[in-house]
């Protein structure tokens, strides 16, 4: 429970903070217990997400239709720039039961 | 199938055995938990010596990646709380048990082995996590140490709905 609420604390603050430079802005989505934590509303091309693994095992962030598929081994935080747009379905692609949606405007 | 279930049927019953008596101890949870991890860390490790399909090889490999880091994990966990971890008539079954499925399944030819090991895995999975509800968990007096099983149980329904999937897609 401590960590489900440090998480959404990290979400929040880091969901309203703009990247440097641009307008661009910068998210965290924490894998913790087997789940994808919430992610952002809306995002825009070109804003970044932190993923976060909490986890002990090693899991993937893999859009459906295969735009990104970001390695997260156990423990480990990786960041991707959002490059494409629409409602990108992904999943885990090691533990398939693991899903989330991100929605992304140009 | 009928090869998966005979050890199934087996694996049940010596958890039922266990829940049963007045409680394991945490000592022999952390054996039993232990070993049934090993079990299907040798399970997988047959099927990528066995097998040539790819889909089959990537869910052992991930057995096998999944079950270490939770066994890694219990070994520090004991350590940090100078448990060792006890054998038991439960441990000692699961493992006959599992010795005799690996012999049965090293006779199957491939094609038969990739049903039989996907079909196994379901039903150990379904086997392991109704032991972990039931009377691991409910067991277990270390909170650290209940924590780490209800981890796996959460971790071993993924692979066990996993499992059924491609058990039930592959040709």
């Amino acid at each position: 429970m401590r960590i489900a609420v440090a998480a959404l604390i990290a979400f929040i603050l880091t969901a309203e903070a703009p990247a440097v430079g641009g307008t661009s802005r910068s998210y965290t989505i924490v894998i913790d217990k087997m789940k994808f934590g919430q992610t952002p509303p809306v995002l825009h091309r070109g804003d970044t997400i932190l993923w976060v693994n909490r986890d002990l095992f090693r899991h993937s962030a893999t859009a459906a239709n295969r735009s990104f598929d970001i390695d997260l081994p156990a423990g480990k935080s990786v960041p991707m720039v959002v490059k494409s747009t629409g409602e990108l379905a992904f999943a885990c692609k090691y533990h398939p039961g693991m899903r989330g949606v991100l929605r992304v405007r140009p | 199938m009928k090869v998966a279930m005979g050890f199934l049927g087996a694996a049940a019953l010596a958890f039922a055995g266990t829940a049963q008596a007045a409680g394991p101890t945490d000592p022999e949870i952390a054996h039993i938990a232990y070993t049934a991890g090993n079990i299907d860390i040798a399970a997988a490790k047959q099927a990528l010596a066995k097998s040539h399909n790819a889909t089959v090889r990537a869910f052992a490999s991930e057995m096998v990646r999944d079950h270490q880091a939770v066994n890694d994990k219990a070994l520090a966990l004991l350590k940090e709380l100078k448990v060792t971890p006890q054998d038991n008539a439960t441990s000692d079954s699961l493992s006959k048990q599992a010795d005799a499925t690996l012999k049965r399944f090293a006779k199957l030819n491939e094609h038969d082995f990739d049903h039989a090991y996907l079909n196994n895995e379901v039903a150990y999975h379904g086997t392991v996590n109704s032991a972990l509800k039931t009377t691991l968990i409910p067991s277990a007096t270390n909170a650290q140490l209940k924590s780490l099983l209800e981890t796996g149980l959460t971790l071993f329904t993924e692979h066990q709905k996993h499992a059924e999937h491609l058990a039930a897609t592959l040709k």
